[in-house]
């Protein structure tokens, strides 16, 4: 399969946290963004929104600091997992992670974290802007490099290649 | 559980609070939101009570489907008695107030009394803690929001609030939630004000419980796909409902210069194609996939570097083609103002649009408006009017009471041109080639106003078999329908059929552009019932919400009886009859409407309710929606 990761655009989202919502769903079976892997951080007085999450880190400070071996690296999703078994509810990795993407339910007595949702992540299924994208990461750059160049090509086709 | 959320009784002028279940016999007859709210402003407001007294009580809510898994279900319902028409008090705001209040643990609040000092209310996993808006008061709707959450120390806290103008008790001024959703209409905000109530704050982290999570969220894909995959909802994800302005204004709906024409020629500059150059991008309320509105920037004069949010149609009307300006800055910085001070847009505009007639006949001179010059068009009489309004200064003092008020306070002669129902003034949209929609707003509950029973899909000429398909449904209406807009026959059961869905919509708390207003294939009744069923687990058919949206608007008639209202406040103003239109093209041009058709709509609209030939439900209506205890006298 080929290999996938999530991006963010900040310049799509319009800030409607459906993504908080279905994540929530999703994994609690319940309405409540507090316990969502996902979150919006919203300026609220700029009108900037930011969805925030998981980056699933190549070099993941939770899975580092984690004393019992509970977080380990899926080589399938190359996400970031944690193995609820082995979690004794320290919340290191909880103060560890430098995006706040770590949770902890005080009523499961376990953390939590974004697991892509077994390669289908709802919160990309849902953003109709696709402010939150899960693509392949072969195409990631001509994507990207696509789009910037958007303008360019716009302005070359107005006024003549000569 | 959705259905374990609670309704709180607040006492602001003793502090008590009295937290209650939802008792399953209210779900099961008003499901919540908003019909619930009008069978507790019955019971709870006294007769004749004054708008702006302690006694008026301030119903806050969210309806049953808000926060779950139904797409577009943000919406928060303010009710009471209005100050502007003495009559129903009803608006409805997206944002993400109402689902923060569910998650803080309520569905309902009764607010009653009036504090001593400027409090708000901080709502926070079940409790409620009232608390000094000391330094609050005084501050616009922006800065409001951003004290309250610093002073929480939170920013994600969620705060709904008037501005000044509900401080000063302009009697249309709105209650507000982030940059521009306003409970509008009715002056929801000048109750708040006159309560001393500057602003609530919402905060929670209670769980609502799915009955059956996956299949709720694959339902909410669906209702998704069906609601963004009709051509009216792209194009309101591009441009937001600012769209509706080039085609009603070349058509000739677009009522211009107060009521003088139909139609503003030469407005490109306000029409939504223009926005690009100040959006920064598109704005959704909780959970919605059509981000109707734009965040945009001001870009010229002395509001330049102002982030807002919008405009909506309403606002191009408001600050455009109703006062005659052609300026898209002066309806951004309009629209900016009113959000800002916390008011009604539409009735702004109207009451700036009536005042420049006044003023163009002589009426009013610029001795009463120390010296303001109200010509169609200018720019800064619009915007400066708009200030006056909110701090009822000058002739804005006058302009603040409202149409029937001010008209009193201006003479009788200025009655003849004021465009309301009920005393609340319309939209910019000219009903006079269009007698479904003049007798919806003839008939609305909360006066003039399209968004009570608007068929809205009758200008799309649509083919006889979609309207079958709509307005037969789910109670087997068997009488004419008509799909030209031109028609009288027919009308009165698309509005009346518009009315119940409109109502169901906002007992479940989903926006209106998630059901059958722009488009005709969007959820209703059926849909409804399923994401009911699905994110509680109660089980409603169509028709059962056919009848609890019936139970619901049948409330407001009664209330609106109860406090005065008969049959003859059901009309329009003499201009819609005595002046034909003068632009557009020719299916606009030249129509006026007829008086007797028109009164033979209201006849056939009542027998269409279930009301006698005054106005008055049927005692056998009562029964039958097991509300007789409503009955008035009883």
């Amino acid at each position: 399969m080929a290999k996938k990761i999530m991006i963010t655009d900040p310049e799509k989202c319009t800030g409607c946290r459906l993504c908080e919502i279905v994540c929530s769903v999703k994994h609690n079976g319940v309405s409540n963004p507090t316990l969502a892997r996902i979150h919006v951080v919203k300026w609220e007085n700029e009108g900037f929104y930011m969805p925030m999450r998981c980056q699933q880190c190549a070099e993941a400070p939770c899975l580092a600091i984690c004393p019992k071996g509970a977080i380990y690296r899926d080589p399938e999703l190359d996400s970031v997992r944690i193995d609820h078994d082995l979690c004794i509810g320290c919340k290191m990795c909880v103060q560890a992670c430098p995006f706040g993407a770590m949770g902890w339910n005080p009523e499961r007595g376990r953390v939590y974290k974004c697991d892509l949702c077994h390669g289908e992540p709802q919160c990309v299924r849902f953003c109709d802007m696709k402010a939150v994208d899960y693509v392949e990461v072969s195409k990631l750059q001509s994507v990207k490099m696509r789009e910037a160049a958007e303008s360019y090509s716009e302005l070359m086709r107005r006024h003549g290649n000569k | 559980m959705a259905l374990n959320r609670k309704i709180a009784y607040i006492d602001l002028g003793t502090g008590k609070v009295n937290i209650e279940p939802i008792p399953l016999e209210w779900r099961r007859k008003f499901i919540g939101g908003r019909g619930l709210d009008a069978y507790l402003l019955y019971q709870n407001a006294p007769q004749g009570c004054d708008p702006l007294g302690p006694d008026n009580p301030l119903l806050i809510s969210a309806g049953l489907l808000v926060g779950t898994m139904a797409s577009a279900s943000a919406r928060t319902h303010v009710m009471a008695k209005s100050p502007l028409t003495n009559l129903l008090g009803s608006a409805n705001m997206g944002g993400f107030f109402a689902p923060e209040m569910r998650w803080a643990g309520f569905d309902h609040l009764v607010i009653k009394g009036r504090a001593e000092k400027p409090v708000y209310l901080f709502i926070h996993d079940g409790e409620i803690e009232m608390r000094s808006a000391q330094n609050v008061w005084g501050s616009g709707v922006y800065d409001s929001q951003e004290i309250i959450r610093r002073e929480l120390d939170d920013l994600e806290a969620q705060v709904l609030c008037i501005g000044q103008a509900g401080e000063n008790l302009v009697r249309f001024a709105n209650v507000m939630t982030g940059r521009k959703n306003a409970a509008g209409r009715t002056g929801m905000g000048a109750v708040m004000g006159s309560k001393n109530l500057k602003a609530v704050a919402c905060r929670g982290s209670l769980s609502i419980q799915i009955k059956f999570p996956q299949e709720a969220l694959e339902y909410n894909k669906e209702i998704i796909d069906q609601v963004i995959s009709t051509k009216v909802s792209q194009i309101m994800q591009r441009w937001g409902t600012g769209f509706i302005y080039g085609v009603t204004n070349t058509t000739g709906l677009v009522r211009t210069r107060n009521f003088q024409y139909n139609q503003l020629p030469n407005s490109e500059d306000i029409e939504c194609e223009n926005l690009d150059k100040y959006s920064i991008g598109l704005d959704g309320c909780f959970g919605c996939q059509v981000h109707c509105r734009h965040r945009y920037i001001i870009k010229e004069g002395p509001y330049a570097g102002t982030y807002a949010q919008g405009p909506e149609y309403t606002s191009q009307g408001a600050f455009g083609a109703e006062v005659g300006c052609r300026s898209m800055n002066t309806v951004l910085v309009g629209n900016h103002l009113v959000n800002d001070y916390g008011m009604d847009t539409l009735e702004v505009g109207s009451m700036i649009a009536w005042a420049m007639e006044l003023y163009e006949k002589g009426l009013i001179t610029e001795k009463d408006t120390q010296g303001l010059k109200l010509e169609w068009g200018s720019d800064e009489a619009v915007i400066e009017a708009i200030k006056q309004i909110a701090f009822r200064k000058g002739i804005g003092d006058i302009l603040a009471e409202g149409p029937l008020t001010a008209a009193k306070k201006l003479g009788p002669e200025s009655l003849k041109y004021l465009i309301h129902v009920k005393g609340m003034s319309n939209l910019h949209s000219d009903e006079r080639a269009t007698p479904a929609l003049a007798l919806n707003i003839a008939v609305a509950s909360r006066g003039a106003d399209h968004l009570r029973g608007r068929p809205a899909v009758d200008l799309y000429n649509l083919p006889m078999k979609v309207l079958d398909k709509l307005y037969r449904n789910p109670d087997g209406y068997d009488g004419p329908l008509t799909n030209s807009y031109s028609e009288y026959e027919g009308k009165p059961r698309m509005v009346m059929w518009q009315e119940m869905v409109y109502m169901a919509v906002d007992c479940v708390g989903i926006c209106k552009y998630h059901t059958v207003f722009l488009s005709p294939n969007h959820p209703q009744f059926k849909e409804f019932s399923k994401l009911i069923q699905l994110n509680t687990g109660l089980e409603f058919s169509d028709k059962d919400i056919w009848d609890v949206a019936n139970r619901g608007y049948t409330v407001e008639r009664l209330f609106n009886l109860r406090e005065g209202m008969t049959r003859k406040d059901d009309w329009l103003p003499d201009r819609y009859f005595d002046e034909p239109t003068k632009l557009g093209l020719p299916v606009a041009r030249g129509k006026s409407i007829d008086r007797v058709k028109f009164k033979a709509m209201i006849d056939e609209y009542y027998r269409l309710h279930e009301w006698d030939e005054n106005g008055i439900p049927t005692p056998a209506l009562l029964e039958r929606l097991q509300i007789s205890e409503l009955r008035p006298g009883a």
